[in-house]
């Protein structure tokens, strides 16, 4: 288990969620699936840079990139078949995307279940996103070491 | 009052046609009163994308499902949630969802455990719908709620445990995951436990039809002679035989008992939800490893 505190970023998203009643849950995960930034161009044709995430029930994609000031970029991409994903994904990209890599890697690995939504999606695709996140935690990690 | 039968000639061929209706019918019949469409879906927000206008949402994992005996709604929570949805006894229910409606039969599945008189598939789903460009709509339904009465649900005709299967091996059984799953060559990937099992392979004489082969490209039914080519032919089922079928958690295979009960007119058809990842975790209990039955 991962152990550190929450970035700014995600606490916020964590409140928005907790602090509403669960119908209206949904309908946030929705608003951050609608939002997922699409792939930039150099992305968009080589899906063969991009890992493959088997643990969701949808298909999805993703590429971690470190860059020299230490700095993480994520990119994601998921069919709009797949609106949980995506916004699984969105909620990753809105919190994690920019922050600098040990930051990322203090995430503590069991915020997936600090969002209210165990009811509501259940804990059998919430498993998705912590996936998500090991995988993102993992490519920074090789990555530096590389 | 139940509404009237979709008399599409496509279904006619079916053993029970009763229980499909095809994209034009439901067009045709959206706003009778006496009908109700529940969408269920792999994905739990797909529905909140936009779904057909009226439509209400059906979810397995977070309504059809008692999480903490691993079972089904009893009846008491069967009767909440129908009257929750505005379904009542005598509604003609019409499921659809994702997926080739893989969850779609399996909430039909489970309202036929309560014995739901009158519930049907929509032929092609949530695909063919959005495919014929039908409207889609993100607006929640107005529904009143119904009463509907407690049911004891039935778990003696359709539904298998365990204890069951070990007495039916040796005896017809469809084992519908993916070759992959059926070998045991899958389990899951190193350091990433999901909804796994400690062995991989299948159960002894199980023979392999991946569920989806029911489906056609625009995931309609395949045409009964289709159907019966695969099931009949290459795994040689009998009509009168008791056959037993499982997947992974019993949600693929209840979209092949709807095909072997209802499309071919299989009578003795049951679903073992407990599937592999019961099967496959249990104490003492034999498995098969690689291709063969």
């Amino acid at each position: 288990m991962t152990t550190g505190t929450l970035n700014p970023r995600l606490a916020e998203i964590v409140d928005d969620f907790t602090s509403m009643p669960g119908k209206e849950r949904l309908q946030l995960l929705l608003e951050f699936s609608d939002d997922l930034p699409a792939l930039p161009e150099r992305y968009a044709d080589r899906r063969d840079l991009l890992e493959q995430v088997p643990e969701c029930q949808s298909p999805l994609f993703l590429a971690v990139e470190v860059d020299d000031g230490d700095v993480v970029h994520l990119f994601f991409d998921a069919p709009p078949e797949a609106p949980t994903t995506r916004g699984f994904a969105s909620i990753l990209q809105a919190g994690l995307d920019g922050l600098g890599a040990d930051e990322v890697l203090a995430t503590p690995d069991e915020f997936t279940g600090q969002l209210g939504l165990n009811d509501l999606v259940s804990p059998l695709r919430l498993r998705g996103m912590a996936a998500m996140l090991s995988r993102i935690k993992r490519q920074i990690r090789s990555q530096r070491a590389g | 009052m139940a509404l009237p039968y979709d008399s599409a000639a496509k279904f006619q061929d079916y053993a029970h046609p009763e229980v499909l209706v095809s994209t034009d019918w439901l067009a045709e019949h959206l706003d009778d009163p006496g009908l109700v469409v529940a969408e269920s879906d792999e994905d739990v927000l797909l529905y909140e994308t936009g779904h057909i206008p009226g439509a209400v949402k059906l979810d397995w994992h977070t309504e059809l499902n008692e999480p903490d005996t691993r079972d089904y709604v009893d009846g008491q929570g069967f009767a909440r949630l129908m009257s929750e949805k505005g379904i009542s006894r005598d509604t003609t229910l019409v499921l659809y969802g994702d997926r080739n409606n893989w969850w779609a039969a399996y909430a039909l599945w489970v309202a036929t455990l309560f014995g739901h008189p009158d519930v049907r598939l929509l032929d092609g789903g949530r695909a063919k719908w959005i495919a014929e460009d039908r409207p889609l709509t993100r607006d929640a339904p107005e529904r009143v709620p119904a009463g509907y009465p407690v049911i004891d649900r039935d778990d003696t005709r359709i539904r298998a445990f365990r204890s069951q299967v070990e007495q039916h091996l040796g005896r017809p059984m469809i084992d519908v995951r993916s070759p992959g799953e059926y070998s045991g060559e899958l389990l899951h990937m190193p350091d990433y436990p999901q909804e796994g099992a400690v062995r991989g392979g299948h159960i002894p004489g199980a023979r392999s039809v991946p569920w989806a082969r029911a489906a056609a490209e625009d995931g309609t039914f395949r045409e009964r002679k289709e159907l019966e080519g695969i099931y009949a032919g290459e795994a040689g089922l009998q009509p009168g035989d008791d056959i037993v079928v499982y997947c992974r958690i019993g949600e693929r295979s209840s979209h092949t008992w709807f095909v072997l009960q209802h499309l071919l007119g299989y009578p003795h058809v049951r679903n073992y939800d407990g599937s592999w990842t019961e099967w496959g975790n249990s104490v003492r209990v034999p498995i098969k490893r690689g291709e063969t039955p």
